[in-house]
């Protein structure tokens, strides 16, 4: 593996000196001109040059005569492959440039050009560069029946020319291609192709009788040649046939457009299709076997190139289809199946979309594959272009897809979510139609907590996809649970690993637990069926099914082993950017009951958290931004919620162990509890928060001298003061006894314990903060007009800042009392 | 004029745009999280806007460490959760290290580092990584196979396994092996009988 060796050579290549290199390039020019055919050391030092240049990421430039000369051998005939691998790669990696004289040399050798090619398509930097090589490889096409050799590449190069710039063919030229693709992907042999026998001795070459290719089970070929064929070798067009159906759907993405001349192909008339049976039938094949596909392929005979291509492509993938149903012998050509069964699908799907009339023919074929293949998880991968298929035109052919979509969105995620293949594609089937999923496929938003099972095993890999998915799975009906889902998301990675763990080691391997006695104890519980209820409430596949909030505790107890496992730390760290993502959303739809229900979630759930490290912290935070939007969005549910949020304010537990959204609740009770938000705001109502709070302060900040240091951060004491006075100012009744608790709490800012543990400044804050609404106070209708909340709608920015709004306020009016000083006392 | 893109103005690529081999290990040289790329070849024409023949270079090798920076992040993460201890594997035990070889996917945003998004497909064999990046539409069983068929190939005949050093100076056996199963990035479908053919092609390659 890579070792210090390998290290210290790619440095010495590196750091070659500039009077070493250019010995270098004068001993490789004389082996080059010497050397007639290159043997091991001129091998050797082109590999040496080869790392050379290809070593850094700044170029290197060759001297002009070493280059012309790798050029003009590249180009030339009959040289050792290895030579021309060698001069290709030193050309490409290097300067100068080598496009100009090489795009002219093309067309010397057909064995190197694709070699050639390789180095002109590397240094193309526009359009006009590519032309030559494009004309070369359309006249090689031509010119094949007299010449009798094809460059094999010439498809892969036309391919990767055509993705650059689709322009580049004219309309002659497409059709040129389009009917020697036709006559590739349709008519190639179906005999093996020749092999070098040599015979005997005596009797000299023989020429064998011709023998049939086979299907991947080893029965004689059924119908005309595909990939799917086997036979001891392969002629020219068969390797033609098999680069040309490796480049259909490239080809028909670019070039199968609407408006074509010509009819529609499917629909032929009578005459014709008899016309065509007759006339069409140039492949060789026997007519005993001949598959569903030629018996029953329409003519095409008298189609345009373009459209006649479309035909015979979709033969062609109809016979796959068809082909993939057979027991392979070999392992490679199962999994070649399964390839060739997504790529068919998916060039039917191009064509039904080119022209809906094929929907009709591919129906058919499409339904009974998915028939076939939807009970294999081995298939899972496959399902996808099938769903894809259905979903764009099920509707046309009236076809129910529901049962493909339960498949799609029930089984695979439930069975195969550490799939990581799987995972990806079905999540960018999902990105690529969120639209129509969120809307015309109810199953999709249901089936969030199974969807939710990818993004928990594989959350680094998946999470910007669910970014993006996450809105679509949102509605009035199902964000509540959603929420509850996303908190619980490292819970559900942690019960994804116990279930397979559970799967992979029966009851009796319990020695095979690698992971010690805690994840043992852990899936011991998991096989409980006192549990059960509670696991399959976690694993549950779609919303809606039961509802175990009140015994989350108990999971989160026994999974609490799990809790550093790195899966769920992952899985912890993009919950906080998933919840961002859904109340961002969520506010776009949420009424005032359901922006009740979050505010109620957030306050149950702040102490009903999965613990891990670091993860409730980021939660708090995060629950604090939006709770705070939530208010400014519907301020009266201070007043809805009034119940929960005194409990939560009342508790001074909560300051220790969730300080920030303690923090910021206070300050919303202190923002948004008045009449000028909710009528239902009464005297009695801001009395009970004021005494709660009071009670609350009065708590934390007991001067005894025994008593411990605060182990509280000191603006939630002023926080706590600041809203406090804001009740008081709203009823006026309180002002007295929270100027005598202000009081109080200078003496205890300036107490030993506090000042140990609190910086000076901030001791000095508290004592300020508490002098300053104190003073306030006493002119209530002053502090009524400053710590007031602020109007709806109103954008100044120090209204939505806790740390700035009342101070800066208060300084001005401050300042303004201090100029008139004698209406104060002292 | 033709479409370059489908109905929905995605592009409609279906091609793979490079191959890499790089590390997955910590470097002595290198900063923490970089990787060391042992092997790259771009698919070209790619797109690339500096015109300055330096300057694109420049750009392409900058795109290509980014990509395994990427990668390399990626492959800690998956092992990381997997929990299992990796299994030192030497020269012979090529097999048993493929087995065990954790595979990932990836999708890259436009810009990130490609201008248009693309699809990373890797292959995590002991300290290294084999990476192939795809256009979004590509095949991606196909494009799974060849990918696990390159890195087998590479394990092998380069003896990676080894402590040698044949990555660096027998690169052109993996130009010979791309120009075999991956021709200018198209993904090609081989059965058993075209792989083994191709097999034959370069062990007579190698033999030389």
């Amino acid at each position: 593996m890579y070792s210090t060796g390998t290290e210290s050579l790619l440095k010495q290549a590196r750091e070659i000196q500039d009077e070493e290199l250019q010995k270098f390039y004068g001993r490789i020019s004389k082996l080059l001109n010497t050397n007639r055919d290159f043997g091991n050391e001129t091998i050797d030092s082109l590999q040496r040059l080869n790392l050379i240049v290809s070593a850094t990421k700044y170029a290197k430039t060759l001297p002009s005569d070493l280059k012309k000369k790798l050029q003009m051998l590249l180009v030339s005939k009959a040289h050792p492959e290895q030579i021309q691998v060698l001069f290709s790669s030193v050309l490409r990696e290097s300067l100068p440039l080598s496009i100009q004289d090489l795009s002219a040399g093309l067309a010397e050798d057909v064995k190197s050009s694709s070699y050639v090619a390789a180095v002109v398509l590397s240094q193309v930097a526009c359009k006009d560069d590519v032309a030559p090589v494009c004309l070369h490889m359309l006249k090689c096409m031509e010119a094949r029946q007299t010449d009798g050799q094809i460059c094999k590449h010439t498809l892969p190069i036309l391919t990767k020319l055509i993705s650059y710039s689709p322009e580049i063919l004219t309309e002659d030229q497409v059709n040129l291609v389009s009917r020697k693709l036709v006559d590739w992907l349709r008519y190639a042999s179906i005999q093996q192709g020749a092999t070098m026998s040599s015979g005997s001795f005596f009797s000299g070459p023989r020429t064998r009788q011709p023998v049939p290719v086979t299907e991947v089970d080893g029965a004689v070929a059924g119908d005309f040649f595909t990939v799917l064929c086997v036979g001891r070798s392969f002629g020219e067009d068969q390797w033609m046939n098999m680069y040309a159906f490796s480049m259909i759907r490239k080809w028909l993405l670019t070039y199968d457009t609407e408006g074509t001349s010509g009819g529609e192909s499917a629909h032929l008339s009578p005459i014709q299709i008899m016309l065509s049976q007759v006339q069409d039938d140039r492949s060789e094949v026997d007519s005993s076997v001949v598959s569903m596909v030629s018996a029953t392929s329409s003519s095409s005979r008298l189609l345009p190139p373009k459209e006649r291509l479309r035909e015979k492509a979709f033969e062609y993938c109809h016979r796959l289809i068809e082909q993939s149903d057979r027991k392979a012998i070999k392992r490679t050509d199962t999994e070649l199946q399964k390839a060739c069964i997504v790529e068919a699908v998916t060039i039917m799907d191009i064509i039904c979309k080119e022209d809906p009339s094929y929907v009709y023919r591919a129906f058919p074929s499409v339904k009974a594959l998915y028939g076939r293949i939807s009970a294999e998880l081995a298939y899972a991968r496959v399902l996808i272009p099938i769903a894809q298929f259905y979903l764009n035109h099920s509707e046309m052919a009236a076809v129910d897809s529901e049962v493909v979509f339960r498949q799609l969105f029930s089984r695979f995620p439930s069975e195969l979510f550490n799939e990581p293949a799987l995972a990806y594609e079905l999540v960018q089937f999902c990105r690529a139609n969120i639209a129509v999923l969120k809307d015309g496929v109810s199953l999709y938003r249901q089936s969030f907590p199974n969807l939710f099972k990818f993004l928990a095993w594989n959350s680094p890999a998946l999470i910007s996809d669910y970014m993006e998915l996450l809105p679509s799975l949102m509605s009035p009906n199902t964000a509540v649970e959603i929420l509850h889902s996303l908190l619980d998301l490292p819970c559900l990675a942690a019960t994804l690993d116990l279930q397979l763990r559970s799967a992979t080691y029966q009851a009796s391997e319990r020695v095979l637990w690698d992971h010690g006695s805690k994840i043992a104890s852990a899936l011991e519980v998991f096989r409980q069926p006192s549990y059960r209820g509670l696991f399959l409430y976690i694993l549950r596949p779609e919303a809606g099914s039961g509802d175990t909030i009140d015994r989350l505790n108990m999971l989160h107890e026994v999974l609490s082993e799990m809790a550093a496992s790195p899966r769920v730390m992952q899985c912890a760290q993009v919950v906080p950017v998933l919840l961002h993502v859904f109340f961002n959303n969520v506010t776009e739809f949420a009424d005032q009951k359901l922006t009740n229900q979050l505010t109620l979630v957030l306050l149950e759930r702040s102490s009903l958290l999965y613990n891990i490290n670091q993860f409730k912290i980021e939660l708090f935070r995060v629950f604090s931004t939006h709770i705070r939007a939530l208010c400014k969005l519907h301020p009266s549910l201070i007043v809805d919620q009034c119940r929960e949020l005194l409990d939560f304010a009342g508790s001074t537990a909560n300051i220790y162990s969730k300080e920030e959204l303690y923090t910021n609740v206070v300050w919303l009770i202190g923002e948004y509890l008045s009449v000028a938000h909710d009528p239902r705001c009464s005297v009695e109502l801001i009395t009970s928060f004021f005494e709660s709070l009071e009670a609350v302060l009065f708590e934390i900040s007991q001067v005894r001298q025994s008593a411990s240091p605060p182990s509280y951060p000191p603006h939630v004491l002023t926080t706590l003061m600041t809203t406090l006075a804001k009740l008081a100012s709203r009823s006026q009744d309180l002002i007295p006894r929270l100027s005598l608790s202000l009081s109080k709490l200078c003496t205890f800012a300036r107490s030993k314990p506090v000042l140990a543990c609190y910086s000076e400044e901030d001791a000095e804050e508290i004592i300020t903060r508490a002098h300053e609404l104190t003073n306030l106070l006493k002119l209530p209708s002053v502090a009524q007009f400053v710590l007031a909340p602020p109007a709806l709608g109103e954008s100044a920015r120090w209204h939505r800042d806790t740390n700035t709004s009342l101070p800066r306020a208060m300084r001005t009016i401050t300042e303004l009392l201090h100029k008139q000083s004698n209406f104060l006392p002292g | 004029m033709y479409t370059v893109h489908n109905k929905k103005g995605e592009p409609n690529d279906t091609m793979v745009c490079c191959f890499l081999i790089h590390t997955v290990c910590s470097v002595n040289a290198l900063s923490a999280g970089s990787s060391r790329v042992l092997y790259s070849r771009v698919f070209g024409p790619e797109d690339n806007p500096e015109t300055d023949p330096e300057r694109r270079r420049l750009l392409q090798k900058e795109r290509l460490l980014h990509l395994a920076r990427r990668v390399r992040t990626a492959v800690g993460l998956c092992h990381d959760a997997a929990g299992s201890a990796c299994v030192e594997c030497v020269l012979g035990e090529e097999a048993v290290a493929l087995g065990e070889a954790e595979f990932g996917v990836l999708r890259l945003s436009a810009g990130e580092p490609f201008p248009v998004e693309r699809t990373v497909l890797w292959l995590g064999v002991q300290n290294l990584a084999f990476s192939l990046v795809c256009d979004v539409h590509e095949n991606l069983l196909l494009a799974e196979g060849t990918l696990r068929n390159l890195a087998r190939h590479c394990m092998e005949e380069l003896r990676l396994l080894g402590p040698g050093s044949e990555i660096l100076l027998k690169s052109d056996r993996i130009d010979a092996l791309l120009h075999r199963y991956l021709p200018h990035g198209q993904l090609l479908f081989l059965n058993h009988r075209f792989t083994h053919l191709l097999d034959k092609e370069l062990s007579a390659y190698g033999s030389k």
